[in-house]
């Protein structure tokens, strides 16, 4: 609680319990006034002040000039009537107390988002000649050694120069399983170091480390407002002139009117009645709970490791109906590895043994997938008259054999009994003095998440995905089918996918966005093409960040789902929050001008609804962990 | 030339408001008031000194919300 809010509190209090002693006290006409009008001053002190400023400033239509006009004018009817005071104290109660309870909220609210958003570094460890010193991050210059002690969060991206440790990146990602870093490691700012001691050599500048990047894009990211966001904005600027107009008609019309059929005008009633509808003119509830469920939302998707840059895009999200996925990097790890191994006429082993030697010196992917496979089972044979033959392979001799290892062109050329395979991805095959003995298939793998994350999207209501890739037909149609994606296109070059996805849109229903996922590599143009551009596993790639607009910290696909369920999620409670607050208050306004709704009734549309609001936006903060 | 200064507003709907009249004071090129993170992200135009222009929008926005606060100094 801030001080203010002590303050007020305190207000709160010692005003309604005067106002109830009081309602005991058996006194009559001017004392009674005299004695009613200091709870009402306690109370409502500021707000009249403040009520004068703004007639001063010709700025009348603010909430605090339309409850003062309320409550005096029911303060003259009590005074001139039925000497009710406790109606005019209440209607100010009751609204300081929603706002006190509307400001207790946001700053919560406020708090929990930034909690979450805790990922500032203090300082930086900065190693000197002599001994480390404490220094503010934004000091530190590119190439500087800094030391990270167990605990203490990563300041600035770097180098591991020594010392190995776990990473905590669970603030940055959501990504609960700590990642191990090793000498030569780059990492990244927000991470918090786990167990041994860092020696980091800082490569960026604090201002652009991974840290200041993303709390940058949060705080810009509520500046960018959503459609419902300036609906609400331009609502309540015609609403309160509305409402006070409608109150004036309401004070003095009616009257006239009864005034001629039977001669008695009824004043007090109808002024009465205007005075409610005074209450009920405030905009705020809907001005305060709009923004904030966004901003809510977008707190609550950062807690997952999903940015979102602005209440615009979490706004189209929602919408989105169509998902198209480039392969490499996004749908598989953009990772060569052997998946198969099919000896004909030699072991297994064999088979990898040869293809690993022949291929030992090269320095192509394929030669490095193979290895890897190998892993150093044993060493591996010396290869002699080792020769490219450009676009097919490489012809060796290992011992006293002639060994080929390449594409079906050099089999044609130099194997006998050689049959071509029909497997998806890339196919080496390998022959022994002419003789075909065998092929390995290497192909990219495709991520756990994958199939299960195309499931999850098809259940959050997305009709469509699609597939864009630069690979083979044959690799592309596997992986799809595999997936089970709704249509793919292969052998793209990069135009191509900007191209398709500009048709894509074009053809999709209107009111539906098309996303793009990607892993930001190459794909900055289809990023910004697409309604959506969502990029993955944008740790530390700044052209991801800079062209997408919603960054997944970690590379796991099933977050696509999780960030257009939030989205939905937290579109109806906008929704939501938008029906409640504009219905209650419209049927509390022709309560009211019937005279079956009163003052209290008129202050529970205005702040009880705003609290209710804001509680509701609260919950876009709560979200389930998948 | 883009700052931004923190503030001290109670209501959404006054945040609103002083956005609304930052934008009118001479040298604002743009402006954004973000009640959530209490924020005001000014933009000047070319050749306006940052104080002076400051010193308006805090004038301006004063006249609205009387007691709102803005740290430019």
């Amino acid at each position: 609680m801030t001080k203010k809010q002590k303050k007020n509190l305190i207000r709160i209090i010692v005003s309604a319990v005067l106002m109830v002693v009081f309602i005991f006290i058996p006194v009559d006409s001017w004392m009674r006034f005299a004695m009613f009008m200091i709870p009402y001053l306690i109370i409502g002190y500021d707000i009249l002040i403040k009520a004068a400023k703004g007639v001063i400033h010709l700025q009348p239509f603010d909430e605090c000039f339309l409850m003062s006009v309320a409550t005096i004018g029911a303060m003259i009817i009590a005074v001139t009537g039925h000497g009710d005071y406790v109606e005019a104290i209440a209607v100010m109660l009751f609204y300081q107390t929603g706002e006190w309870f509307q400001s207790y909220a946001v700053g919560k609210s406020r708090k929990s988002i930034s909690d979450l958003m805790d990922i500032c570094p203090e300082y930086a460890n900065v190693e000197t000649a002599d001994g480390q010193k404490e220094t503010d991050p934004e000091d530190v210059e590119i190439g500087t050694v800094i030391v990270i002690k167990a605990g203490e969060r990563i300041p600035i991206d770097g180098v591991v120069i020594s010392g190995s440790s776990m990473l905590d990146t669970s603030a940055l990602t959501g990504e609960s399983v700590p990642r191990s870093v090793h000498e030569g490691d780059e990492v990244i700012s927000g991470c918090v170091n786990g167990s041994g001691v860092l020696r980091v050599k800082t490569t960026k500048l604090f201002e652009d480390s991974t840290v200041s990047r993303i709390l940058e894009l949060v705080e810009n990211a509520s500046s960018r407002k959503s459609g419902r966001e300036s609906f609400i904005t331009r609502f309540a600027r015609v609403y309160t002139p509305v409402v006070v107009l409608s109150a004036l008609a309401l004070a003095i019309i009616p009257p006239l009117i009864s005034l001629l059929i039977s001669g008695q005008p009824h004043w007090a009633m109808w002024i009465y009645r205007a005075l409610t509808f005074l209450v009920i003119s405030c905009p705020c509830a809907l001005v305060i709970s709009v923004p904030l469920s966004f901003f809510a939302g977008i707190g609550g998707a950062g807690k997952q490791g999903i940015l979102i840059k602005g209440s615009n895009y979490l706004e189209m999200l929602s919408k989105a109906g169509t998902v198209i996925f480039d392969k490499t990097g996004t749908l598989t790890k953009g990772v060569f590895e052997v998946t198969e191994i099919c000896p004909d006429g030699a072991t297994e082993d064999e088979l990898l043994l040869l293809a690993a030697a022949a291929e030992q010196y090269s320095g192509h992917p394929i030669a490095l997938s193979l290895l890897k496979r190998f892993n150093g089972r044993s060493e591996l044979p010396k290869a002699e008259d080792v020769s490219e033959v450009a676009g097919k392979g490489i012809t060796a001799r290992i011992g006293k054999s002639f060994i080929c290892v390449g594409n079906s062109k050099l089999m044609q050329d130099n194997a006998k009994g050689f049959v071509p395979s029909d497997k998806s991805g890339t196919v080496v095959y390998v022959s022994r003095d002419g003789q075909y003995i065998g092929h390995i298939v290497i192909s990219d793998i495709i991520k756990e998440n994958s199939a299960k994350a195309l499931k999850e999207l098809k259940k959050t209501g997305i009709r469509r995905t699609v597939m864009l890739t630069g690979d083979s037909k044959k690799a592309a149609d596997a992986a799809a089918q595999k997936l089970g994606l709704d249509d793919v296109y292969s052998e793209l070059l990069p135009e191509d996918k900007v191209r398709l996805t500009g048709e894509i849109i074009e053809k999709s229903g209107k009111g539906e966005a098309v996303v793009f996922v990607g892993d930001g590599i190459n794909d900055a143009p289809v990023l910004t093409e697409a309604d959506i551009g969502i990029a993955m596993g944008a740790m530390g790639s700044d052209a991801a960040i800079e062209a997408s607009d919603i960054v997944l910290m970690d590379d796991d696909p099933l977050k696509i789902s999780t960030a257009i369920g939030i989205s939905k999620k937290c579109i109806r409670i906008v929704n939501e929050n938008i029906w409640f607050s504009i219905g209650v208050k419209a049927i509390c306004l022709i309560l009211g001008a019937l005279g079956f709704a009163n003052m209290w009734i008129a202050v529970f549309a205005d702040v009880g609804v705003m609290v209710i609001a804001v509680l509701n936006a609260m919950r876009n903060l709560i979200q389930k962990k998948k | 030339m883009k700052k931004t200064y923190k503030i001290e507003v109670d209501c959404a709907n006054c945040a609103a408001k002083m956005e609304e009249a930052a934008k009118k004071v001479e040298g604002v090129a743009d402006c954004t008031v973000n009640f959530m993170t209490l924020k005001m992200k000014v933009e000047f135009k070319e050749g306006f000194d940052e104080q002076k222009v400051m010193d308006d929008v805090f004038k301006a926005c004063r006249k609205i919300e009387p007691d709102c606060v803005i740290a430019y100094k």
